[in-house]
């Protein structure tokens, strides 16, 4: 028996990082009686250790709660919790196409950031009803006033009746139930209609293969159906549908229009249930799928190696193992003169890089050595052929070259405006282009910049955090491809070309760019037995160099009475030490020179 | 039957220098009687051993007095069968007199080893050394007197504000009380001395300044006629360490008191570092093989020769070894030669990493 349409509610949540969605999340989960308070661990709904650890949203989550509203009405809410990075925009606007409405939830002392922003945009243009709540009003800090005036100055929206909360202490928040239904329109849905339904995520699970997790926008689906998703074009029986309870799955004989729920098919892979893709019925299909489907690929590169050789089967079935779970994760393998056998991975942006890595090196238990991150260039060559190239390795000859083209970004920085001097500082030595300037309120900016995304991918965030003590909010686009003046820089040790720290620079970047390497490669790498030279060149020419001289203290002047043991033990430390260096050509190289160089610091 | 070399720790010091992390506690009389039985019963053990070296380490043996001493010495060559022996005591200027080196030279001892570290008087003061140098001039002529005209002087490289200036009036001073042996140690940090816990407010010479003395330190102890057999050690031709050469030949010895170590009959074993009346050796494992030979024996002028390893271990020097070594060569850390291979002053400096270099590829 389907709940009637007009007892369901769909609602996302939007919120900058730390302005306390997942409490909110955890506050209605306890209040719907959704988990026993003992259950809470706190912050239910991010169930991974790094989004717990880095207090984000990675991948997104749904679940169906209970509730009796004043008027006496059991209610079905839905809540679809999103991902809250910029990285995973995508994902974001899908979870939010799923939902007719969303709560947008505001710090009551810091006010709108540029995430939250963007994402309420992206709301506003889906047709959601968005209700605004402040939050965090038992901090001292707090100023629910301020900030209703700020939301309403900066996005229109009627704030003076919002809700004042404190998920924390749990202030007002029975309030926050109540509009859901009362501000939130149930669903607009037809049971009778062709099935579509809208994929907002996707999880691969080692016994169901993967979960699929959709909106139903019109049709029923039932249990045993032969669902087909129209953009792969894939067909799969329905093995298991239901909803999600926060206590678990809870099978269910069909999904109704206007539901949310997840679907099982045997399906092995998440690249064959792609968030976006529309599930329709493969004996009735629909005519047209739900629109706004696109495939997202993946924007920066870079090449993943075991840092011992051995491991590389074990980072293969790590990354094979991931992807079914990512589909925006891309791998293929490639060789390096320097690191050996390894694989070029695709990411969304550097976030996802970094948690990547981490999962890797955490979840599998790798050590790695990543390379430089680099964007897609587009290469046009003398002949009217274009290359597209992510690793520097496949830079053609200058002499072939006849342009080079580089992706930009439409970038807002939000931020208290006493930084705006230092943030233009920055955005203009990554080559940023000023577009324009607003003030939100008094004292906060919106400073809007084209910048190229090769000189975000490598630590423009954290310059800017630091920059601006961490108050500055960071969102960007990626625009168009556009002419630019790109150089191939390599290095050499002791005359060798290493590839794996080549990299692509803008040619007026090159030459500072050049001499950090150089100095970071002689702070990290110790002495060694020889002299060795570090060159960065561009072409044949070196514009950068550093020595190492050669090593010329590593002796135990006295050999401690007759205790020869502790010599021993002495020299073999020394050996476990050098197994942590790569041997490029007769240069050994610390691991952590690979990271220095990865992390040029400002 | 090889004569093998007798050592005794003597634990005991007026106080304890900075720098030093050998075992030893504050000198009390009380402790005394007891350490010095507890030695010799657990010499019994060894009863009628043949035996060429015996050396007084520490410590600071001289705190024992030269009457103590001499009775040791008196009671361990009762219990040992010594042949022509090296019987040398390590002297703390400030608590040698007269009466000690003729006590000493009365029971046979022929070699004095003096801790003068530095002739200059506040670097002196810097290393916790008690006595100024005139106090270690003293020291020499009156052990030359008692007619022990075998003196070694301890001189440390790269300590707190040494100069090429400074070290050389050290070294010129070793020379001109016409010492036959020096030792020359470069300063190591030890994590549990009190240099160690205020390492970073400590005002040592650099890498490359403290390899810069070590060169002077050989360069000028070479030009008063001294050669260098060892990494840190320089003798005239015929007054080489017998004792500590054992080590780096990789003999036999047996150590006794607090912390000694020993290697006899083909095992390592010690002594903890602490005072027992019956102490029990504590085994250390396997002695002897290939690995520790090259390490020991590359610390000598002379190296090491294919003959030898052939003829103890049945091997020789593989093409993977040579090639290594003569890279070395070409950085002139390594001297090849008739199939012998020694290390240049330079390669000294970085001999832990030739040694582990090579010896993987033995």
């Amino acid at each position: 028996m389907s709940v009637p349409k007009e007892l369901i509610r769909n609602f996302s949540i939007i919120a900058h990082i730390d302005h306390g969605k997942s409490t909110i999340a955890d506050r209605l989960l306890e209040l719907t009686k959704s988990v026993a308070h003992r259950d809470m661990t706190a912050q239910l709904l991010d169930n991974m250790d790094l989004e717990r650890e880095r207090g984000i949203t990675i991948k997104s989550h749904a679940v169906k709660l209970n509730y009796k509203a004043n008027d006496g009405k059991e209610y079905v809410l839905n809540l679809i919790d999103t991902p809250g990075h910029v990285d995973f925009n995508y994902e974001v606007s899908r979870s939010l196409v799923a939902c007719e409405g969303a709560l947008l939830i505001v710090d009551a002392s810091q006010g709108v950031e540029a995430q939250t922003l963007a994402n309420t945009y992206l709301a506003i243009d889906n047709d959601l009803e968005v209700v605004p709540i402040i939050n965090k009003i038992d901090l001292p800090a707090a100023d629910p006033e301020r900030v209703a005036n700020e939301v309403e100055e900066v996005i229109g929206l009627e704030c003076m009746s919002a809700p004042r909360v404190s998920a924390k202490t749990g202030e007002n928040m029975a309030e926050v139930l109540e509009r859901i239904v009362t501000d939130i329109p149930a669903p607009v849905a037809d049971d009778t209609l062709p099935l579509r339904a809208l994929i907002f995520d996707s999880v691969y699970d080692s016994y169901k293969g993967v979960i699929v997790y959709v909106r139903v926008k019109d049709g029923v689906l039932k249990t045993g159906d032969t669902m087909k998703m129209m953009a792969t074009g894939a067909e799969f029986n329905v093995v298991e549908l239901g909803y999600m309870r926060a206590s678990g799955p809870e099978p269910a004989e069909m999904l109704c229009a206007g539901e949310v729920g997840y679907i099982t098919g045997s399906i092995k892979t998440v690249s064959d249930a792609r968030v976006g893709d529309t599930v329709t019925s493969a004996t009735h299909p629909a005519s047209e799928p739900l629109p706004g489907y696109r495939k997202v690929n993946p924007m920066v590169f870079c090449g993943v190696y075991p840092a011992d050789g051995a491991d590389y089967e074990s980072l293969r079935d790590a990354l094979e193992r991931l992807q079914l779970n990512d589909a925006a994760l891309s791998y293929e393998p490639e060789t390096s003169g320097a690191l050996g056998f390894g694989f070029r991975c695709g990411f969304l942006g550097l976030l996802h890089l970094e948690i990547i890595q981490e999962r890797l090196e955490r979840e599998y238990d790798l050590d790695l050595v990543t390379t430089i991150p680099s964007v897609v260039y587009r290469i046009h060559l003398s002949d009217g052929s274009v290359l597209e190239i992510d690793n520097p390795t496949h830079y053609p000859d200058p002499a072939n070259i006849d342009f080079c083209e580089e992706p930009m970004t439409n970038s807002h920085i939000y931020a208290p405006s006493q930084y705006v001097g230092t943030i233009m500082d920055l955005c203009q030595d990554r080559r940023g282009v000023f577009k324009d300037m607003k003030y939100i309120t008094e004292d906060r900016v919106d400073i809007h910049y084209e910048l190229p995304l090769n000189e975000i991918i490598y630590d423009f965030f954290d310059s800017l955090k630091s920059r601006t003590k961490g108050y500055a909010s960071f969102d960007y686009e990626i625009t168009e491809y556009r002419r630019s003046n790109l150089q191939k820089l390599d290095v050499l040790l002791n005359g060798d070309t290493i590839d794996a720290l080549s990299f692509i620079i803008h040619a007026d970047k090159a030459y500072g760019r050049a001499r950090k390497i150089a100095e970071k490669l002689k702070e990290h790498i110790p002495r060694q037995m020889f002299e060795i030279p570090i060159q960065i060149a561009i072409g044949g020419k070196i514009i950068a160099r550093e020595t190492i001289k050669a090593m010329r203290k590593d002796v135990l002047a006295k050999c401690y009475g007759g205790d020869i043991t502790r010599k021993k033990k002495l020299l073999e430390k020394q050996k476990e030490g050098k197994k942590r260096m790569r041997q490029f050509g007769s240069v050994e190289v610390p691991q952590e020179a690979f990271m220095a160089v990865l992390k040029l610091d400002e | 039957m090889n004569n093998i070399g007798i050592y005794v720790h003597v634990p005991f010091c007026e106080s304890k220098c900075p720098y030093c992390d050998f075992y030893s506690v504050r000198y009390d009389n009380s402790q005394v009687k007891n350490y010095i039985s507890s030695v010799l019963r657990s010499m019994e053990k060894y009863r009628g051993l043949s035996a060429d070296t015996l050396y007084f380490g520490g410590g600071t043996p001289s705190v024992l007095g030269g009457h103590n001493l001499s009775e040791m010495i008196k009671k361990n060559r009762e219990i040992f069968n010594f042949v022509s022996p090296e019987i040398t005591v390590e002297c703390n200027p400030s608590s040698c007199t007269p009466d000690l080196f003729e006590k000493l030279a009365s029971v046979g001892v022929n070699r004095i080893s003096l801790g003068l570290q530095s002739a200059n008087d506040d670097e002196r003061r810097k290393l916790g050394r008690l006595s100024d140098s005139n106090k270690v001039r003293q020291a020499i002529l009156d052990a030359k007197k008692n007619g022990i005209e075998n003196i070694s002087l301890d001189l440390m490289l790269g300590i707190e504000n040494q100069t090429e200036d400074s070290l050389k009036k050290s070294v010129e001073f070793c020379l001109e009380n016409e010492v036959k042996h020096i030792s020359a140690y470069i300063l190591k940090i030890e994590d549990s001395t009190h240099f160690g816990k205020i390492r970073d407010k400590l005002n040592l010479p650099d890498e490359d300044e403290t390899c810069d003395l070590y060169m002077t330190a050989c360069e000028l102890i070479e030009a008063g006629g001294l050669y260098q057999y060892e990494i840190s050690n320089f003798a005239q031709k015929g007054f080489e360490s017998r004792h500590n050469l054992k080590y780096w030949n990789c003999e036999e010895y047996l150590g006794f008191g607090p912390s000694a170590h020993s290697f006899h009959d083909g095992k390592r074993f010690y002594f903890d570092r602490k005072f027992e009346d019956n102490p029990v050796a504590i085994p250390d494992g396997d002695g002897g093989d290939l690995s520790e030979f090259f390490m020991l024996k590359l610390r000598l002028s002379q190296g090491i020769s294919e003959d030898e390893i052939l003829k103890k271990y049945n091997r020789s020097f593989s093409d993977s070894f040579m090639k290594k070594a003569r890279q070395f060569e070409s950085y002139s850390l390594l001297k090849i030669k008739d199939k012998t291979i020694s290390l240049t002053k330079e390669g000294f400096l970085v001999s832990n990493t030739i040694i582990s270099e090579l010896e993987v590829l033995l």
